[in-house]
């Protein structure tokens, strides 16, 4: 190979102006035994770069990225049960405090009186109409005496 | 005509497995690495930018058959998610990590008799800017076209010519002068 087509080719290296495959006839040039003497300073550079694209790539490759995924919105559930479960029982536990209040305690013993009585009457009510209701009851014994009698 | 468009919607909604993820990714996976190294420069934080590169490439699974260049996308996203992780690194421990810089700087120039030479070639590529560094690794150390390059880096070609003619020359500057060293 000549000498000044290297030497151009250099020139030409380090304007950038290069194509791949002149590159490749640098790197070839370089990485024979006979460089020039006045050249031997670039020889290390193109023997580096042939050199750098041996290393490989030797890691695992973690392709399980489905389980990692699922794994984040678990956490994300988990995290949000947790503060909805906080949440609700400190709201249920101030809404028990605030339920005595409205109870309808009566600071007059009087009215404390007729509304018990009034609750009562409506119980006791109620309670005679169930009776009432039971009372039917009576008429199929009656019946039943008629047809079976001894 | 009916056959042609019902593969072509089947080639899209067809999920990839892994099997022929890993044959598409395997021509390119060193690539990403070195580049990643290249710019992360320990091993071990490269293995796994690649790692997390390539399992964002695997979720995205479904949307790499329409790409029409998987690997410029991946060299893009080892691009971006390095740059990122040196970001944050550069946030966390700023001056830690600037004097560790000039102690070195210091050092290198000492011991500049006694490194081996191909060492200091990668040591001044490690110098470089870090876009010119990925232009360097791209075009000096993987071959990519000019084209391609600039599709990766989202940039234009006489923008990535001047950038590498730059770190070439600067390259050149650094060489010239151990190699003068040397010999006085």
């Amino acid at each position: 190979m000549a000498l000044d087509r290297i030497e151009n080719l250099l020139e030409k290296y380090f304007e950038a102006e290069t194509s791949i495959a002149e590159e490749n006839e640098l790197k070839v040039y370089f990485s024979s035994t006979n460089v020039a003497q006045h050249l031997q300073q670039y020889q290390s550079l193109f023997v580096h770069f042939n050199n750098a694209k041996e290393e490989q790539f030797t890691a695992a490759i973690p392709l399980k990225t489905t389980k990692r995924k699922y794994m984040a919105w678990l956490s994300v559930a988990a995290s949000v049960t947790i503060l909805l479960g906080v949440g609700t029982f400190m709201y249920l536990n101030n809404q028990q405090d605030a339920i005595p209040s409205e109870y309808g305690t009566y600071d007059n013993p009087e009215e404390a009186l007729k509304e018990t009585q009034k609750a009562l009457a409506m119980i006791s009510k109620h309670v005679n109409t169930g009776i009432e209701s039971v009372n039917y009851i009576t008429e199929y014994q009656n019946s039943k005496d008629k047809i079976f009698k001894e | 005509m009916l056959r042609l468009y019902y593969i072509s919607i089947n080639q899209t909604n067809q999920k990839m497995n892994q099997n022929e993820f890993i044959t598409i990714i395997n021509p390119f996976k060193d690539k990403l690495f070195r580049l990643a190294k290249r710019l992360l420069v320990s091993t071990e934080e490269a293995q796994d930018a690649t790692q997390e590169v390539l399992v964002k490439l695997w979720t995205k699974n479904e949307s790499l058959n329409e790409l029409k260049s998987v690997e410029a996308m991946a060299m893009t996203m080892t691009k971006n998610y390095c740059l990122d992780q040196l970001k944050s690194k550069r946030a966390g421990n700023m001056t830690i990590v600037h004097n560790n810089y000039t102690d070195r700087e210091a050092n290198l120039q000492e011991k500049l008799e006694d490194k081996d030479s191909l060492n200091w070639v990668e040591k001044i590529i490690n110098e470089l800017p870090e876009q010119q560094k990925l232009i360097i690794q791209m075009r000096d150390i993987e071959q990519y076209e000019f084209e391609e390059i600039a599709k990766i880096l989202d940039m234009n070609e006489t923008a990535i010519r001047v950038a590498l003619s730059r770190a070439r020359k600067t390259i050149r500057e650094y060489l010239t002068k151990t190699h003068n060293y040397g010999i006085r």
